[in-house]
């Protein structure tokens, strides 16, 4: 099971997170302030994992932005990598050509993309195809209620 | 700013670009004060603000959340959001319920209803959104609230696949809160036939939901194993085409094949022969593919392929019965080795450990070492060389051991400082376990700590101290070769710490020697005594006395060591009992009775490595228990219970027991533990080794007042007094540490003083178990003033009975009767309550106390260093109030204290002017009574 997944950028700015474990706020920002400071510290060449306190942390980097995601004892480590970069696509797909910016603006859609992704740290969904309907299928939601708004607002419902 | 998708919120677009333009983290932060003031006074406004405004608010709180601030409000719009018959608004509202809300906050009821009412919905994208909350949450109410609701939502027909998606996976996070949702029954077999279900979505997801049941009730969902393995078998013989979308970086559904590889870890290998052989089929094919050449030169096919390799290589040495697989699968990791992919070479030395272990694949893994010796010294990533240095543990047997120890010995000069400490718990544990010789054993140990000695721990030299005693064919190497280590001009002081209690024990095996003579021998390790800590020199004290046992002619020399200043009127508590007591044993004791006293040291009861445990605190569960098992050495002498060691005791019976209570107290802890970690940190428990080797010693068996001698201790010196001066009355605390069963008769405390100190003893248990401890608290209430501590150099020594306030313990030990006399460190001084006042006070107050009736005064040489801070630690000890800044000369010393006896309380006023010229002390103490005024005078003029 994933514990949770950082985003950040080169300059250790915290662009998204997400807990799938409890902890107190405290916690949350002492961990993410070690990891970065962690991560940002080792060269290109090394291996994207690593053993840190009782989790494995599988990390990779992407144009300016750090993904990085903590796992158990258990789990696998290639496959996480996979994880990020499945949800990198979804990201890119979405965004076309995704850029740290995008996540910036729109952060809560970087969200429910993941919460597509994964659900409670086990993946869900890992088709590509599937995932992309789903969102598709919230946005023309809030599509129709802007159209619905908009007639509304001119009277014509 | 980039192109806003969906329906893009405005406002919250300029916010966000107003703070990626603030120059500086001040500016920041006065725009986020800036944007929460409005927002608050928009949520506290009358006017009631629409789904869209409430919406966009919401979303800059989240925000400025995430940038890393704190949100204390928000919440009650959020919630209403949750209600709005909007999507987009509610979805906000979920958003921040899930980030922001905490588990046991009060509007989780308001939450749950919203949810029931969106579960309910026809829209499976309501459902979702809700599901997805629960999940994200995940707490015990909403383990209540939807206990019911989800299990059927999973199994149910009508439900659509991705509903039972996120179902599957909402039922495991609550399950992981509360492990009664899942109902069993019949319900079992329906969860588990969804591992048949026509999606791959839904089978990932339940294989997941499944894997966490089997490992809470493994029996009852035993039927998953075969399902398992038929949706397996279809998987890795699929063409990447069958699978279409679940086909990633043509690896067909790598995510299902490793959750039903991990299933499958939770069991043995099937039994019905069918199954087994599909499974094996399975992970033949797996195997097999992985030698095909790459469909892709992308990282991700290979990344995917290998984890699904890695995962199936984890099942064969899970299941370790299939010789042939656990051969293929080492070949396969070695080819992983070299690799041009840092990760898969991580992975495969790590994979490697576990193959190491299982008997079928230890010797091929062997075949690999000269590479993994290469990735320990040439791999740039510490974390590599890390998990090759592990696998080297690993993959040791008796066969390879001086090579791998050796490369790891020169690995360790230029070895990273993070895996230097563990590397050297695990050569110290290699070389232990696989030792046919053990002078190499030896050899390899004080290698360690010449090369790293700073990450020797204790446990390292315990144990080489331990296997040299028990171990009489390499004494005398050791003793030679710990002498020529010590040789070096600079040598760590773990070093001198072994040597000296090898040269203490075995010194005498290479005296004969001219050039490593007893005088030499003695100075060699004393040309080292003053560059160490004070325990080391503790334990060098006790070699020095061992030394006057072993080698008469240089007595003279060792006691004038014991006689120095530095070292008998020491600051440090442990050093001044040690040098007092050694040097009265040697001036006082027989040539027989030192020798029994300092006889050679026992055999230690064979015992598992003390390292080991450490390695394993370390590292929990990435020691292999194959390479932990070190009760193996051979030729080790037969164990010696605690319980023998006494009953030989006890018939022998040599010496004079007036000595054996002399020395009990310095010995009392380390003895009563008969090992080596007695040797630990004083003073918690005395190093006294010599002592804690005498035979017919009641040490032995009995742990007395480990704390009441630290106090007593303290009060001779001076120092900082660890027991707090309680009004009126003292408390001490008696340990009692049997070791072997014993009938204490009495615990009494008979004193002259009886009418002047009141002591009260909680009684103990009649009988004491063996290695039972019991805690005896001692209350003392000062009736009346006293006197009653001699000097200093007569605490233990029990020939010269005094007057001092003291316990004796009789108990009865093998029907013999014992007894322990053992001084309380109970002088008037520790009645002491210590008093501020100002200067004005003061003086006032000890002109009134003029009368040569109320003073005393000494005028003394100092026969210790005069610093400063060694006074006023002396003082503070004391347990009077320093009072500084009151005398006009700074270099004086002024007191005050209040001494609380039943009778009356008697105030104390305190005056030391040191003279450095001169090297002289005045001493001048005032008071209203001339008894405590001469007492304390006394008492405190023998500290400097």
């Amino acid at each position: 099971m994933m514990q949770f997944m950082l985003l950040f950028s080169r300059q250790g700015k915290l662009r998204l997170q997400k807990w799938y474990v409890a902890h107190p706020d405290k916690l949350k920002k002492k961990i993410t302030r070690e990891l970065i400071t962690t991560i940002l510290a080792r060269k290109p060449k090394m291996c994207s994992f690593l053993e840190w306190r009782d989790v494995k942390v599988v990390y990779k980097r992407y144009a300016s932005l750090y993904f990085c995601c903590a796992i158990e004892q258990e789990d696998n480590e290639l496959l996480t990598l996979e994880i990020i970069h499945r949800y990198v696509e979804l990201l890119d797909k979405y965004f076309g050509s995704v850029c740290e910016l995008d996540i910036i603006f729109n952060f809560e859609k970087a969200y429910f993309i993941l919460d597509e992704l994964l659900l409670g740290g086990e993946i869900q969904e890992t088709s590509k195809k599937n995932v992309l309907k789903a969102i598709a299928a919230q946005d023309l939601l809030q599509e129709d209620e802007v159209v619905e708004g908009a007639l509304r607002e001119i009277g014509l419902l | 700013m980039p192109a806003v998708r969906g329906d893009g919120m405005r406002g919250l677009a300029v916010f966000i670009s107003d703070i990626r333009n603030c120059k500086s983290k001040e500016a920041e932060i006065k725009r986020i004060n800036k944007e929460l003031a409005n927002i608050r006074s928009k949520f506290k406004g009358d006017k009631t603000l629409d789904g869209y405004q409430k919406k966009k608010y919401v979303c800059k709180l989240l925000f400025i959340f995430l940038l890393g601030h704190d949100i204390d409000f928000g919440h009650m719009e959020a919630v209403n959001l949750l209600s709005s018959n909007k999507y987009s608004e509610k979805q906000i509202g979920y958003l921040f319920i899930s980030v922001l809300v905490n588990t046991n906050s009060d509007l989780i009821k308001l939450i749950i209803q919203s949810i029931k009412n969106d579960l309910s919905s026809r829209n499976p994208i309501h459902v979702n959104l809700a599901l997805q909350c629960i999940a994200n949450i995940g707490s015990k109410e909403m383990a209540e609230a939807f206990g019911n609701e989800i299990p059927k939502l999973l199994v149910s027909g009508d439900t659509m696949d991705v509903v039972k998606q996120s179902a599957a996976l909402c039922l495991l996070r609550l399950f992981r809160t509360c492990q009664e949702v899942i109902p069993g029954g019949e319900w079992t077999s329906r969860i588990i036939h969804l591992l048949n279900d026509q999606h791959m979505g839904v089978v990932t997801a339940a294989t997941s939901l499944i894997d966490a049941l089997v490992k809470k009730n493994p029996e009852e969902y035993k039927g998953c194993v075969s399902l398992a393995v038929s949706r397996l078998s279809r998987i890795v013989t699929a063409s990447y085409t069958d699978l279409q979308d679940y086909t990633y970086y043509f690896v067909p559904a790598p995510w299902l094949s490793v959750k039903l590889l991990r299933l499958l870890q939770n069991y043995t290998p099937p039994e019905d022969p069918g199954v087994r052989g599909r499974l094996n089929e399975c992970l033949e094919t797996i195997l097999n593919k992985a030698q095909e050449p790459p469909k892709s030169k992308k990282v991700q096919h290979s990344n995917a392929k290998n984890a699904v390799l890695f995962e199936a290589i984890s099942l064969i040495i899970h299941n370790d019965s299939e010789p042939n697989l656990l051969v293929r699968a080492c070949n396969q990791l070695g080819q992983f080795l070299s690799n041009r992919e840092t990760n898969l070479r991580y992975l495969a030395l790590e994979s490697m450990c576990l193959l190491a272990t299982s008997e079928f694949s230890h010797e091929a893994v062997k075949k690999h070492q000269e590479v993994v010796i290469l990735s320990m010294k040439m791999e740039k990533d510490v974390s590599v060389r890390q998990q090759a240095v592990d696998l080297l543990y690993a993959m040791c047997d008796k066969s390879n051991a001086e090579e791998i120890v050796q490369e790891m010995l020169n690995y360790l000069e230029t070895a990273d400082y993070s895996i230097r400490e563990e590397m050297v718990l695990k050569v110290a544990i290699l070389a232990e376990k696989y030792a046919t010789d053990y002078t190499w054993y030896v050899d390899v140990i004080l290698n360690l700590i010449r090369i790293a000695g700073d990450y020797v721990s204790e446990e390292v030299w315990y144990r080489v101290i331990q296997i040299v005693i028990n171990r009489d064919d390499v004494q005398g190497y050791a003793a030679k070769t710990v002498f020529e280590a010590l040789q070096a001009p600079a040598c760590h002081e773990n070093m001198v710490k072994v040597g000296g209690y090898v040269l203490g024990e075995f010194g005498n095996l290479i005296a004969g020697d001219q050039r490593s003579s007893p005088l030499v021998q003695f100075q060699l390790l004393h040309s080292k005594y003053h560059l160490c800590s004070p325990m080391t020199r503790a334990l060098l004290l006790s070699t020095y006395i061992k030394f006057v046992n072993l080698f008469p002619e240089i007595k003279q020399q060792v006691q004038e060591v014991f006689r120095q200043h530095s070292n008998l009127r020491s600051a440090d508590a442990e050093l001044q009992q040690r040098a007092s007591e050694y040097l009265q044993l040697s001036i006082i004791a027989s040539t027989d009775v030192l020798a029994t006293v300092l006889e050679e040291m026992p055999a230690f009861p064979e015992r598992e490595s003390s390292i080991l445990a450490v390695l394993k605190r370390k590292k929990p569960g990435r020691v292999p228990e194959a390479a932990g098992d070190v009760k193996e050495g051979k030729g080790a002498p037969a164990p010696i219970s605690a319980a023998n060691h006494q009953a030989a005791v006890a018939q022998d019976g040599r010496g004079s027991p007036q000595v054996h209570n002399a020395v009990s107290g310095a010995s009392a802890s380390a003895s009563a533990s008969a090992d080596l970690l007695g040797l630990s940190t004083p003073p918690a428990s005395h190093p006294s080794a010599a002592t804690a080797s005498a035979p017919g010693h009641m040490g032995v068996l009995v742990d007395v007042l480990g704390d009441i001698y630290n106090s007593s201790t303290t009060n001779a010196s001076g120092t900082a007094s660890p027991t707090p001066a309680v009004n009126q009355q003292q408390n001490a605390n008696n340990n009692y540490d049997a070791q072997g069963s014993y009938n204490p008769k009495k615990v009494s405390s008979p004193s002259s003083l009886a009418n002047k100190l009141n002591l009260q003893l909680k009684p103990v248990e009649p009988l004491l178990e063996a290695g039972a401890q019991v805690q005896q608290l001692l209350n003392a209430e000062c009736v009346e003033d006293y006197t009653g501590y001699v000097a200093q150099h007569l605490i233990y020594n029990v020939l010269h009975i005094s007057d001092t306030p003291s316990m004796i313990i009789t108990f009865i030990y093998n029907n013999v009767p014992q007894k322990l006399t053992v001084k309380l460190p109970l002088t008037i001084n520790k009645f002491f309550e210590p008093t501020e006042m100002n200067g004005d006070a003061f003086f006032t107050r000890w002109k009134n106390l003029g009368g040569n009736q109320q003073r005393s005064q000494r005028i003394f040489k100092a026969t210790q260093p005069m610093d400063n801070a060694s006074t006023r630690a002396k003082l503070l000890g004391f347990g009077i109030q320093l009072l500084d800044g009151i005398d006009p000369n700074p270099e004086n010393f002024v007191c005050a204290g209040i001494i609380h006896t039943r009778t009356q309380q008697i105030g104390c006023l305190l005056r030391l002017e040191p003279n450095k010229q001169a090297q002289m002390y005045r001493l001048t103490v005032r008071s209203s009574k001339e008894s405590v005024s001469q007492e304390v005078c006394d008492l405190l003029a023998e500290q400097f």
